[in-house]
């Protein structure tokens, strides 16, 4: 499969998007567009396990290049494995349930669709580049979208922020370009990511390098002390906003500590790794004490996500296979997850006007569908068997498991603890809304979920289950990955 | 030897053509604005096309003036520069009442930095330094009716009359150091005496005056704001980029010898301007203000480019001159469109300008961000090939310290994105209609910033030019 389609269709329909007239059309361009790249990503899938199934040794399939500035070296070489797969599949996912929950918004419709597709065109390149520089670009993408998404049709304090996020991860794009300058002229004069892997970086260059990259990309992904803009951000964003913001913007920097920080710079990964534990424990557990005091659901999931996040890269700091097979899952499963939930919170506002636990309850009554999505998608957050989270977890925890000494075990130890901290605010923030008398005489005349809320989330609840209930598919997708990624750092 | 003449010096013949042109219609009858205007935009489209022909080096006059393809691409870049601002600022050009004198001025100028560039020689370098400079400052003061205009013309003549001074001190210790003014020669004859440092630093010195770079840049922001908006818009592109041009051709071919002097004076200069320029334009509410400290932060950058001595240096410049031309004329053209109509230049008189001019503010946004250095604008891929070919010799700190004025810059340009998409206004700036020149100019600032970026081919182009010369 040729890999520019995945650029082309999202690129196609943005254009398509400001040709149109009216509001519907704009709408209806957007769903079909989105649904073409869901098909798309989908038929990857299948055409990756065929082409793997022909070349087993390839590390990436559907290699292509192509001369772009030739003086500097760059090239577009664009390329997946099964980590690039797996992330195209949830970028389109969350795309067109993204798409589906903002079927309402009224205010500059077309502008609103133009930038939701341009952020799904710099996630879809960035997950299929292996040219560093093509990749920085793709990253750097998203900044315009994703301040003006907050800043005009958010809510609350949105143009703080707004300037936050973009400044913040600005500043993680920053160290990021300063590290990748560092890769272009320690080993080499190449941009590409698989002649940097044959040219073995200095190690004492790694040393200097590898902090600069994963705490940049660690800014995209809420690594603990540079975690900031991602409760604000969440809160303020609108819902398909939110959705793309936690769903796939955080994992393009989770994917980029995992792809270049440490695939690139195993010596730098093995000399942080312990640092990258203690920063990871201290998300989980901290994400999840300040969970507990929100009363705001965009708040409680946002901080959720910090602490989710925080198994990701546990798992990475963890350096076992299966520990970094399971910070991939991570990924996915949180990218579904969060989107969902937000979907959710959305669907709850759009009826309530608020969000706040306090000011609800009973909302099972009138609103069945929604509070019992809700409910799942709680449920699979607190790590319930047969729901995607508790694969996830449970293999960063059994990868971490694997290291034997007290430092490793303690670190999992607390990890794991935070579930019990996570079923007590989940809980209570579901048994708050849902359960109970209603306390608003006004929420009797609530309606349910419209057909394309359902639509929007019945398709990322599918994904939750098919990676809980048989999470085979999804582990002999990631598992190739995740052993290239350890071969490279046992120096094989 | 005649047609030597007629073909190396095209671009200068052609601009002084027009130049006379202009002169005789002054003196004749006259036009009507409108149809005039229309008239020199046609003959500088002209102009503009005429220079990607017949392209050949060669030397005249004894090495006093050289050309190469290189110098007649970066004289395709100011053409262009200048054919666009007779675009996009056409609104307040049909309302001057001497619209041939203006003309007449700016392309004297262009024909000072056209000279400027292909000077092979320390005297015509002076001639054409001066020439490209007063007539600016004429240019300056073109809002007759406005005491700020005044006041701007005033400055700038002053310090270019000072800078001139320390120049032409610079020269005279240089001729006195190594005892010839042909620039081939002087290279052979440098060497690291202190009378040689003395006369390039004054050398320099001036050079900075004309870039503005930090702690030359005083000038900057009071001519600025004071002068008419095609003037500043002359001054910021044009002037900035032929002075650029000519910078970079010295320090790598006429000091060379001095490399490891002014690469460290370069970094320093670099990260003083990239500062000082992002934290004024912080504070500043006047969009011209604000303009100016921020291509005094753009010039912190292209020192930055230029301070590698290599091939790499000199495309990454020229390629990022040609970048910052489309989105500094295309932010200008909108601060004069809306200057013009409706006098306001305040960033606060900007809110709301979504609801009114979609079109103008997505230009501006464009602009902006391109100025910011942020995908998928060409000024990501412009900054960053700076960058690259800074860190070729620069340390990992510095490369930080760049990257870091990256995000100082911007914030403040995100403070203008937010006026105009986010914030509201009670009285926003009403629709505005744009006449099709302005319309023409815009859309291919537009193009160009959206464009050029991915224009790889443009790049290695560039590259070539500048490895054969």
């Amino acid at each position: 499969m040729n890999l520019l389609l995945l650029i082309g269709a999202p690129l196609l329909t943005a254009i398509a998007v400001l040709t149109c007239r009216n509001k519907e059309q704009v709408k209806w361009v957007s769903l079909t567009g989105s649904f073409i790249q869901l098909g798309l990503s989908v038929a990857l899938y299948f055409l990756f396990q065929q082409e793997k199934a022909l070349h087993p040794g390839d590390q990436f399939l559907f290699n292509q290049e192509h001369k772009l500035f030739e003086a500097i070296n760059i090239n577009l070489h664009f390329g997946v494995d099964g980590l690039g797969v797996a992330m195209i599949m949830l970028t389109s996912l969350v795309l067109v349930a993204g798409v589906l929950v903002s079927w309402n918004v009224e205010k500059m419709t077309k502008e609103f669709y133009f930038l939701l597709l341009l952020l799904a065109l710099g996630a879809y390149g960035f997950f299929i580049s292996l040219d560093l520089f093509i990749l920085f670009f793709f990253l750097e993408i998203s900044v315009i979208p994703k301040y003006l998404l907050i800043g005009i049709w958010g809510s609350g304090k949105k143009e703080y922020s707004a300037n936050k996020l973009a400044l913040m991860l600005m500043g993680g794009s920053a160290l990021i370009l300063v590290g990748i300058l560092g890769l272009y002229f320690t080993s080499g004069h190449s941009f590409d990511i698989m002649v940097l892997a044959l040219n073995n970086v200095p190690t004492q260059a790694q040393y200097i390098i590898f902090p600069l990259l994963f705490a940049g990309f660690g800014v995209f992904t809420a690594l603990f002390p540079l975690h900031t803009w991602v409760p604000d951000g969440h809160s303020s964003a609108p819902t398909a906003g939110s959705m793309f913001l936690a769903g796939i913007s955080m994992k393009l920097g989770g994917y980029g500590c995992l792809r270049v920080a440490t695939y690139l710079l195993p010596e730098g990964a093995k000399e942080y790794a312990n640092i990258i534990i203690v920063l990871s424990v201290i998300a989980i557990l901290y994400g999840a004490f300040a969970t507990m005091m929100q009363k705001d659901l965009k708040y409680i999931n946002a901080y959720s996500s910090v602490s989710h996040v925080g198994f990701s890269l546990l798992g990475i700091g963890m350096l076992t296979q299966t520990a970094i097979t399971g910070a991939m899952m991570q990924m996915v499963s949180h990218g579904l997850m969060t989107a969902l939930f937000f979907a959710v919170i959305g669907m709850i506002y759009d009826r309530t006007h608020t969000r706040m636990v306090n000011e609800m309850g009973g909302l099972m009554k009138v609103m069945p569908f929604i509070t019992t999505v809700f409910f799942l998608v709680g449920l699979c957050s607190l790590g319930l068997p047969g729901l995607s989270g508790f694969v996830a977890e449970m293999t960063v925890f059994v990868g971490s498991w694997e290291n034997g000494d007290a430092f490793h075990r303690i670190a999992t130890i607390a990890a794991t603890a935070s579930i019990v901290v996570t079923a007590v605010y989940i809980l209570r923030a579901i048994g708050n809304t849902a359960m109970g008398p209603i306390k608003n005489e006004a929420h009797l005349q609530l309606k349910d979920a419209t057909w394309n809320e359902r639509l929007a989330a019945i398709l990322l609840l599918g994904g939750i289950l098919a990676i809980g209930i048989v999470p085979g598919w999804l582990n002999d997708l990631l598992q190739p990955a995740a052993h290239e990624i350890m071969n490279r750092l046992s120096g094989k | 030897m005649l047609n030597d003449f007629i073909i190396l010096m095209k671009s200068e013949l052609a601009v002084t053509v027009i130049i006379f042109l202009l002169l005789f219609i002054k003196i004749g009858k006259g036009m009507k604005n409108e149809t005039l205007l229309s008239f020199i935009q046609v003959l500088l489209l002209i102009n503009f096309i005429g220079t990607f022909f017949f392209n050949e080096s060669g030397n005249l006059f004894g090495d006093m003036f050289y050309t190469t393809p290189l110098i007649a691409f970066q004289k395709s870049i100011l053409s262009l520069g200048v054919y666009i601002i007779s675009l996009v600022c056409a609104d307040w050009l049909k309302k001057t009442p001497h619209l041939p004198e203006y003309f007449i001025l700016m392309l004297s100028a262009l024909l000072g930095m056209f000279f400027l560039i292909s000077s092979g020689n320390l005297l015509i370098f002076f001639l054409a330094l001066e020439l490209s400079t007063i007539p600016v400052a004429a240019m300056a003061n073109f809002d007759l009716d406005k005491k700020r205009s005044s006041e701007g013309a005033m400055k700038m003549i002053l310090s270019s009359a000072f800078s001139s001074g320390i120049l032409l001190f610079g020269i005279s210790l240089l001729y006195g150091a190594t005892g010839t003014i042909s620039f081939p020669a002087i290279t052979e004859q440098l060497n690291h005496s202190p009378l040689v440092i003395l006369a390039f630093v004054f050398i320099f010195t001036s050079f900075a005056f004309k870039l503005s770079i930090v702690p030359f840049h005083f000038w900057t922001a009071d001519v600025y704001e004071g002068s008419p908006v095609a003037t500043t818009a002359f001054l910021s592109v044009i002037s900035k980029g032929a002075v650029s041009f000519i910078l970079i051709t010295t320090l790598y071919r006429v000091f060379s010898p001095l490399q490891d002097i002014w690469y460290i004076m370069l970094i320093a200069l670099s990260i003083a301007t990239m500062l000082i320029g992002n934290l004024f334009a912080m504070r500043q509410q006047n969009m011209k203000r604000f303009l100016a400290f921020s291509s005094i932060a753009q010039v912190g950058f292209i020192l930055a480019g230029m301070s590698s001595f290599s091939y790499i240096g000199i495309t990454s410049v020229v390629y990022f001159i040609l970048i910052y031309l489309f989105s500094n004329l295309a932010a200008f053209g909108v601060v004069s469109v809306i200057a013009d109509k409706t006098g306001k230049e305040n960033i606060d008189d900007y809110k709301g300008l979504y609801k009114t001019n979609p079109f103008l503010s997505w230009i501006l946004a464009l602009a902006l961000f391109s100025l910011a250095g942020i995908p998928p604008t060409a000024g990501f891929f412009g900054k960053l090939f700076l960058l690259t070919s800074a860190g070729s010799k620069a340390s990992y700190w510095y490369i930080i310290v760049a990257a870091l004025n990256m995000i100082i810059s911007l914030y403040y340009y995100l403070r203008v994105i937010r006026a105009v998409f986010m914030d509201k206004n009670e009285q926003p700036v009403e629709k505005l209609t744009l006449s099709p020149s302005v319309k023409l100019g815009l859309i291919l600032c537009g193009i160009g910033i959206v464009v050029v970026g991915l224009l790889s081919w443009l790049f290695d182009h560039i590259q070539v030019l500048a490895m054969h010369q």
